[in-house]
């Protein structure tokens, strides 16, 4: 017993020492980021400013590579908008960017087209990048949220801020991981309820009744410019093309639209060959 | 029950609406033959699903928080699996090497481990049927997507090699002495193989539920199934985690049979039993600090695969909120490696050869304190302004550079090199050496010891300081090149050097009793480390419980404070204890023979067929 009780308390004295350096230790708890409804309507610059910088330091986890220790280029440091056309006239860069906003866009939704010297992946020879791509898992920034990140990396330095506040279109009012089910799925029976039930017809000319849309291009003759896979590709990855002259701003309902509606609409537009009566 | 379970499952989940799972750039077309087909088939659409979304409500509430429920239930399941797991396969070496060398205490010594084992076997399935229901119950639609979608019919296979390592484990343990000589001992030597093979296949089934939940593979984004039962097991972090994991298993599983061996030996009444339970307890120890040496390679290794698979996944573990764990992990592996060193120089008051090397130990003490101090310095803490401005910065001019992995590397590599040296002056005590070349080979030695030390801090110092992120990773190749040198070449240097060597007589049980504690430490420390990793790894995922694909919106899913972490590594930690101070006690009993009182008219066998 005596050696029971010597073994025991010995273990447990042991125990207690490790415990009590968790307690010396700086406390800190990290919280699941929230997914906030951004009120559009209520944005001023500033709160869009304000937002980005947020975003930077919380959901989009920015601040964990791009900081003081050198992991990636320290954004905080740098005046990010001189640096940005300094990396457009770089001979290696390879996107499409002009100017400051459209560059720090791009580097956040394919990072590979340019990695800054130094930064790339072990053995890459700095042609992959690390950095995961912003709206996709596991940060999922929406575009208002991308567009948020820019203005404050542009306004931090007192540089003119060029992006815009959103606007109130059915994409920029989600974020990319808040397209959630209906309560109550309803399936619709033709194509005209699925244009009605995904508000197609917000963004795009669907009937040649209606005015034509700025925001997304005419589907009026479709069927003759696509072939049907095309078009079925188009719905299910909406960014993966993007018609030249439109802003990528389709929203995914992929994970909301059945395969039935899929087959209903993509059949529908297929035959919009502009030719009817 | 699983099976139940799952089948039950299953059923609810066979009807509602198919969601056609796609992310940019990883598009999952839906799978229809043909354009004119209203109806896809039911095996088209169930491909597409995407993982779940549940929601707040989704989750169960039982008035505790579930994930401290199923923490502690998995931890138990984990340290009790990994001691199933891992005495088998030293048993059999031991076994192997008593039955070459004809020398039957290597053969009751590891039966005497095996028993231990089977005690703990049946407490690990009741901990993992436990582990079972809770998940089931607590978070229902995760299991249904891990169990019914993605691995399927491979948990099956799961529990139809648990029930195989069950009939072999029984078969092994009861037929040892059955089995004992001759050519039966090969058949006996052939199940403890086929045992090792389950429980290894076991073990690799079980991780790649693991990683598949920290770096997915095999499915789309949005975690529809788009690869076969291979694609999805064999992820990026796999086999980073079974090498590591088998390791930390062995390592493990030592220390604790060391525990047993210690407690036996200070309860030891006479000589001979002091004796063979101090042997027991330096075998234990021998294999515990040498399944513990290459285990920081292991470790590097899936750390690098996780910097590999994300960046913002290996930040988030050694800079961002989960760094300052790795202050307890120093505190912690320091802990062993002094046990283990102690327990060394203690063991060489076994035998007079031990003074010949007694004059090294307070060099490898002084480099283990230093490396230790070197381990635990942070690279900063919180400080006032008014300390900030005293002090020039947020780091300290001096210090502050000993924070950063460096120099943390270039101490646990010292560490190692200097625990090995340890290792070998114990290894020589009770030898004198009789070649002609000793002079030239020891001189080789120290050579490669200075060489391998100066390597170390070069690479560390070099590449640490004076080149940018990417490359301060690879310098670690370097160390972990000059370690293993020092280790391989130290191994077959003694081995030539000890053809022919006059061995001195060692006395076994001529050891302190205070040596003992270190066999205590060892499993003490090794247990709340593998509680502590355990966590942090899991962690890792932060608020997904598939990463990137299957987001935790419980009320659990944040990353708790280090205090709460501390507490629950140690409640669990406790518990284990415990129950195994009751393993101990229930293996010891079953050697205890009631001596019938005089004249209480009981008869013996002999006496009764007389």
């Amino acid at each position: 017993m005596n050696v029971l009780i010597r073994t025991l308390g010995f273990s447990l004295a042991l125990m207690l020492i490790f415990t009590a350096v968790t307690y010396v230790l700086p406390q800190m708890k990290g919280e699941a980021p929230e997914d906030t409804a951004v009120d559009v309507a209520a944005l001023t610059m500033d709160s869009f400013i304000s937002l980005g910088e947020d975003l930077f330091l919380g959901k989009g986890a920015c601040a964990l590579c791009h900081n003081i220790l050198d992991r990636a280029p320290d954004l905080l440091a740098l005046n990010v908008v001189d640096t940005s056309l300094v990396r457009i006239g770089d001979p290696l860069y390879q996107g499409e960017a002009v100017n400051a906003a459209d560059y720090l866009r791009e580097s956040m939704l394919d990072p590979n087209i340019f990695v800054v010297s130094g930064y790339g992946k072990k053995g890459s020879n700095d042609t992959e990048s690390p950095m995961p791509v912003a709206d996709r898992p596991p940060s999922q920034l929406s575009n208002v949220e991308i567009d948020a990140i820019i203005a404050f990396l542009q306004a931090k330095d007192g540089n003119p801020v060029t992006v815009s506040l959103p606007e109130q279109t059915p994409a920029a009012l989600v974020a990319a991981d808040e397209i959630t089910e209906p309560a109550k799925p309803m399936l619709a029976k033709n194509a005209e309820e699925v244009i009605a039930k995904y508000a197609c017809a917000a963004c795009h000319t669907v009937l040649e009744s209606e005015s034509e849309s700025a925001i997304g291009p005419s589907l009026i003759d479709v069927g003759k410019r696509l072939t049907i896979d095309q078009i079925r590709d188009s719905v299910i990855a909406p960014n993966a093309v993007i018609v030249e002259g439109y802003p990528p701003v389709m929203p995914d309902i992929s994970e909301t639209m059945v395969v039935k509606e899929l087959e209903l609409i993509v059949r529908f537009l297929a035959e919009q060959t502009g030719d009817q009566p | 029950m699983l099976l139940l379970m799952m089948v039950a499952i299953t059923g609810l989940s066979g009807s509602g609406f198919s969601s056609v799972a796609s992310a940019a750039g990883q598009t999952v077309a839906p799978q229809i033959s043909s354009v004119d087909s209203d109806v896809p088939t039911d095996e088209s659409i169930s491909s597409l699903l995407p993982a779940p979304k549940p929601e707040r409500s989704d989750y169960p509430k039982i008035g505790v928080s579930s994930r401290s429920l199923v923490w502690v239930i998995a931890q138990m399941h984990l340290f009790f699996g990994a001691l199933v797991l891992a005495v088998p396969i030293f048993v059999l070496v031991i076994e192997l090497i008593g039955f070459t060398t004809k020398d039957d205490r290597y053969d009751d010594m590891a039966h005497e481990f095996m028993k231990i084992s089977l005690t703990a076997y049946a407490i690990t399935a009741l901990f993992g049927g436990a582990l079972t229901l809770s998940l089931f119950m607590l978070y229902p639609d995760l299991m249904n997507y891990l169990t019914t979608r993605v691995f399927g019919p491979q948990m099956l296979v799961y529990a139809a090699l648990f029930f195989l390592e069950s009939l072999l484990l029984y078969v092994y343990y009861y037929g040892w002495y059955a089995l004992r000589y001759g050519n039966r001992k090969w058949i006996h030597l052939s199940l403890g193989l086929l045992l090792n093979a389950v429980g290894t296949t076991l073990l690799v089934i079980a991780n790649s539920w693991t990683t598949f939940m920290m770096a997915p593979s095999g499915i789309d984004a949005a975690g529809a199934v788009v690869g076969n039962i291979w694609d999805v097991m064999r992820g990026p972090l796999w086999n980073p985690l079974n090498l590591h994991r088998f390791i930390a298993n062995v390592a493990f599983g030592g220390a604790v049979v060391g525990a047993y061996a210690a407690f036996k030996f200070l309860c030891a009444k006479t000589a001979a039993e002091k004796a063979h339970y101090d042997w027991m307890g330096y075998t234990s120890n021998f294999i515990a600090i040498l399944a513990f040496l290459p285990l920081p390679f292991a470790g590097y290794w899936l750390m690098a695969e996780i910097y590999a698979y994300s960046q913002q996944m290996g930040i988030l573990a050694m800079g961002g909120i989960l760094a300052w764990l790795f202050v307890i992990q120093a505190v912690l592996i320091c802990t062993i490696l002094f046990a283990g060193n102690y327990y060394l120089w203690s063991g060489m008051a076994r035998t007079e050869g031990g003074q010949r090397y007694r004059w090294l130990i307070k060099y490898i003490a002084a480099v283990l304190v230093l490396g230790f101090l070197v381990w635990v310095a942070p690279h900063n803490i919180i400080f006032t302004a008014d300390e900030i401005a005293r002090l020039g910065g947020s780091n300290h001019p001096v210090l502050g550079p000993l924070g950063i992995m460096p120099a943390k590397n270039i101490a646990v590599f010292l560490m190692l090199i200097f625990t090995f040296l340890s290792f070998q002056i114990y290894r020589r005590a009770d030898k004198v050496i009789t070649v002609s070349w000793e002079g030239w080979a020891n001189a080789l030695m120290v050579a490669i010891y200075i060489v391998a030390s100066v390597n170390v801090i070069f690479a560390g110092v070099y590449y640490g300081y004076f080149t940018n992120t990417v490359y301060k990773v690879g310098s670690s190749v370097m160390q972990v090149g000059s370690t293993l040198v020092v280790i391989v070449s130290g191994v077959v240097i003694d081995t030539f050097l000890f053809k022919g060597a006059k061995t001195l007589p060692v006395s076994w049980g001529k050891i302190s009793g205070r040596s003992q504690y270190a066999l205590f430490a060892l499993p003490v420390a090794f247990t709340w480390l593998m509680a502590l990793m355990g966590y942090v790894r899991s962690s890792l995922r932060t608020h997904w419980h598939v990463y990137a694909v299957m987001k935790d919106n419980s009320a659990d899913n944040f990353i708790p404070t280090l205090q709460h972490v501390g507490n629950m590594v140690t409640f669990v930690t406790v518990l284990f204890l415990i129950f195994l101070l009751f393993i101990f006690w229930v293996a010891n009993l079953s050697g205890v023979k009631q001596v019938p009182a005089l004249g209480s008219g009981s008869r013996t066998a002999a006496q009764g067929a007389a």
